[in-house]
């Protein structure tokens, strides 16, 4: 399998990308991650007090970041519909409130997301859709089906899509075959108008379990044309951390620095409060920089972070903390 | 790209995020304590400022030959009445009390140290009122436990200890010498910083809050001549002093001769070396951690960045990024990374060594920030291009600048390293474990870090090597400094 249109970060890395070897050298050859430094620096960032003004703007800013995502066998077009509903106003009570940046649903789900939210695809400024793809949430199926599955979801209206890797390629050193699946996956994200399905890369962190790995998998889908890179598919204990979103971010940073493209972010899984949702934005803020402080570069997969943002919007609104009952339950 | 809303730039500004100062009540005037109570002094008083705003903070009473004199007079009887005679389980009880005082009444100490010191709210909080707690709970321990520490089978006491501690880490210095001594038998006369004698005195009054009996601790508050008559006072045992290597030097002298017992914990130049293979996110933070935790008021900063030539520009630009992001400022907001210089004096030293340091010809590099109109501010500095020729490479600065050396080989890290007056501390980082191991055997320094920096512990013995000092802190080796040799009973 050969990229027709290979990314930027895949030129600038063609030799690195030419081989097993070549792409095994390269990826262990980035610089190691101490643990205990990296988790004691995110700790760090995690002690930041984010007050009055600035929490307001953060929390408005979480809200716009969020992939509003429900992922079960039990998913109904019905639950699509209320989730599609709540991404575009996800405080019914108040207009001010922004919509989430996405909703994120199976891919047979694509086109039931699409009416619900009522608007054709590639029109901007909505909610977008995203769908998993290539067999998620294990990846464990042959290529032409992960393909035909991406292919369909694109075909069905998803602006994004949420593949996962093959852990077990990535484990046992077969890193070209990820890379090649990943860019293949990529050229199925084209539509025939010549646009592009904008698509996340889930490493699932938990699995790959080291931060040395969790890197070099994000080097590998950064150069493979990933526009995101993702921790997780929610399904996998641990699911995204502080410190493995720390890893990432530094390679996102560490990657525009080589090629002046910029990739994306999405922690997913794991993510339930205000407080830590505004963790992640004071990592993402001293890390990598203000530049990814938009939801174009930095999302929440997440499904309850959204209602504990609502209620502290309102209580920082309001100065009082209204009850879970004043809250939609989608 | 897809767009999904606003791509206006989004500027995260932190708002202030202040720690309350109603927790603590800062007296107009405080004296000495002495026999466990609260005396006037017979010197001139003086006044300790807060280094943020130049606020005056209280007006301290100076002890004179006369007052030192009294406060070891009480130890000594303290010492022979009561602390010498008690069980170590008994001593170990009021240490174990003295300890959980000190975490119940953490943030009061807190934020009165930061006040005092100048240093961020952030660091008092998470680093030195716990480590203070810590020390204390750690030598409570001891207590009873002494005659298995390897140091004879019955270890006596040395008797009245006369200490000295410096002003960068008030409350930290003041448990790391008297948790030792006290769990060992000793009873103390402690002279605080005359610019930081605030925790020094509310500690005073937790002793009163743990019935600690009488003269088992005293605190004289002064500056020069009060530590000189605290040292030198003939009944003394035991000295013990943090702080410059010229008073330290000036101790030694004081001493000689005497029967008494000195460890002096003093000056350093660390170095702290980034190999080609460290992980070099990891280092950065390191690097930053180690010059620029506490202004840079460090003993065991790692003050001298020795970086592989290899590597070196990579290191500088990624250091230059994360200094960006360091937040200079109010030691109370939660959020500030970097807080003032303790005083006008140290901030003129600080300034004079930089320009030094640039009229030597080493490339001066600062970080870009407001810095407050009041106060004593000095914005987190490096020099690139030094050599080991250059004063800012051999001089202690105590502030936030860091000199940066580069290296070839790992011979050549070691010669560089060691190729100071001081001993104190080094670090290493390199993700080859061999290579860490060889290099922690070449350095003579007193603490070895690898792939971190600044960690410290009871349980782990800290001192230096040449101008660094003698003697150790901490860790069972710290016990030794507060016990007769080899008393068999």
């Amino acid at each position: 399998m050969k990229a027709t249109a290979p990314s930027p970060g895949a030129t600038t890395y063609a030799q690195e990308t030419s081989s097993d070897a070549a792409l095994g050298r390269f990826l262990h050859g980035l610089p190691g991650v101490d643990q205990v430094g990296a988790e004691q620096r995110a700790a760090a960032l995690g002690t930041r007090s984010i007050k009055t003004e600035s929490k307001k703007k953060a929390i408005d800013l979480a809200i716009r970041m969020v992939d509003l995502t429900t992922l079960e066998g039990m998913d109904t077009p019905g639950k699509v519909r209320a989730l599609a509903a709540k991404a575009m106003r996800p405080d019914p009570a108040d207009p001010s409130c922004p919509p989430t940046a996405a909703i994120c649903v199976y891919g047979d789900m694509v086109g039931v997301a699409r009416e619900a939210l009522g608007v054709s695809a590639g029109s901007t400024g909505r909610v977008h859709i995203a769908a998993v793809a290539t067999a998620f949430p294990s990846g464990r199926a042959p290529m032409e089906v992960k393909l035909a599955d991406t292919r369909d979801a694109v075909e069905a209206g998803a602006d994004e899509i949420d593949m996962v890797i093959d852990r077990g390629a990535f484990l046992s050193g077969r890193y070209l075959e990820v890379f090649e699946e990943i860019v293949a996956v990529r050229e199925a994200c084209a539509r025939p108008d010549g646009s592009t399905a904008h698509l996340k890369v889930i490493l699932e962190t938990g699995e790959l379990q080291t931060y040395d790995n969790v890197r070099r998998a994000s080097w590998l889908a950064m150069l493979a044309g990933g526009h995101f890179i993702k921790t997780s598919t929610g399904k996998v204990q641990p699911a995204a951390t502080l410190p493995v979103t720390l890893v990432m971010l530094e390679a996102v940073r560490d990657f525009r620095e080589a090629t002046g493209q910029q990739i994306g972010v999405k922690p997913a899984g794991g993510i339930r409060s205000s407080k830590d949702a505004i963790k992640y934005l004071v990592t993402v803020n001293e890390v990598a920089g203000a530049d990814w402080l938009d939801p174009d570069w930095f999302r929440f997969g997440a499904s309850t972070l959204l209602n504990d943002l609502l209620m502290q919007r309102t209580k920082m609104q309001t100065g009082r903390y209204s009850g879970p009952d004043y809250f939609t339950l989608d | 790209m897809v767009s999904t809303g606003s791509t206006t730039g989004f500027e995260f500004e932190y708002s202030p995020a202040p720690e309350a100062r109603s927790i603590v009540d800062i007296k107009p005037s405080y004296g000495l304590f002495v026999n466990g109570e609260f005396v006037d002094g017979h010197g001139r008083s003086f006044k300790t400022v807060s280094p943020s705003t130049e606020e005056v903070l209280a007006e301290i009473a100076e002890a004179d030959e006369a007052d030192v004199d009294a406060a070891v007079k009480a130890a000594r009887r303290a010492y022979a009445r009561v602390w010498s005679k008690m069980s170590g389980a008994e001593r170990g009880k009021y240490l174990f009390r003295i300890a959980r005082i000190l975490q119940e009444r953490a943030r009061e100490f807190a934020v009165l140290e930061s006040i005092d010191n100048g240093k961020p709210i952030k660091e008092s909080r998470d680093v030195d009122v716990p480590l203070a707690a810590a020390h204390f709970f750690y030598y409570a321990g001891w207590a009873d436990k002494l005659q298995y520490a390897g140091l004879g089978p019955a270890p006596q006491p040395l008797g009245v200890a006369g200490q000295v501690i410096p002003w960068n880490f008030p409350l930290l210095m003041l448990a790391w010498k008297i948790a030792p001594a006290l769990a060992c038998g000793n009873t103390v006369v402690l002279k605080p910083a005359e610019t930081t004698p605030l925790t020094a005195l509310l500690f005073a009054e937790v002793c009163q809050q743990a019935d600690l009996p009488p003269g088992v601790v005293n605190i004289v508050t002064g500056a020069g001549d009060t530590g000189r008559a605290v040292v030198s006072h003939p009944d003394v045992d035991k000295v013990a002093f943090t702080g410059s290597t010229e008073v330290g030097k000036a101790i030694a002298r004081a001493v000689a001769g005497s029967k008494k017992k000195v460890t002096l914990e003093l000056g350093g130049k660390g170095a702290n070396i980034v190999f080609d293979d460290a992980p070099v996110d990891q280092a950065v933070e390191g690097i930053v951690n180690g010059i620029f935790f506490n202004q840079g008021h460090v003993c065991c900063a790692g003050s001298r960045l020795l970086v592989q030539e290899s590597v070196a520009d990579d290191v500088l630009a990624r250091l230059k990024r994360r200094m960006a992001t360091l937040r200079v400022g109010d030691p109370l907001d939660k959020n500030t990374d970097v807080g003032a210089i303790n005083s006008a004096e140290q901030l003129a030293k600080i300034r004079e060594l930089s320009d030094i340091g640039e009229a030597d010809g080493a490339g001066r590099w600062s970080v870009e920030c407001a810095l407050p109109s009041n106060g004593f501010w000095f914005a987190p500095t490096i020099f690139t291009g030094v050599t080991q020729a250059h004063r800012i490479a051999r001089e202690e600065i105590f502030g936030p600048v860091l000199s940066v050396i580069t290296f070839r080989t790992p011979k050549e890290a070691v010669e560089k390293a060691n190729n100071t007056p001081y001993g104190l501390s080094a670090g290493v980082w390199s993700d080859k474990g061999s290579r860490i191991l060889w290099m922690a055997s070449q350095l003579r320094a007193g603490v070895v870090w690898s792939n971190t920096f600044n960690k410290f512990d009871p349980a782990s013995p800290f001192g230096g090597y040449k101008e660094s000092g003698y003697g150790r802190e901490g860790g069972r080796h710290g016990l030794a400094a507060y016990l007769k040799d080899g008393v068999v009973a």
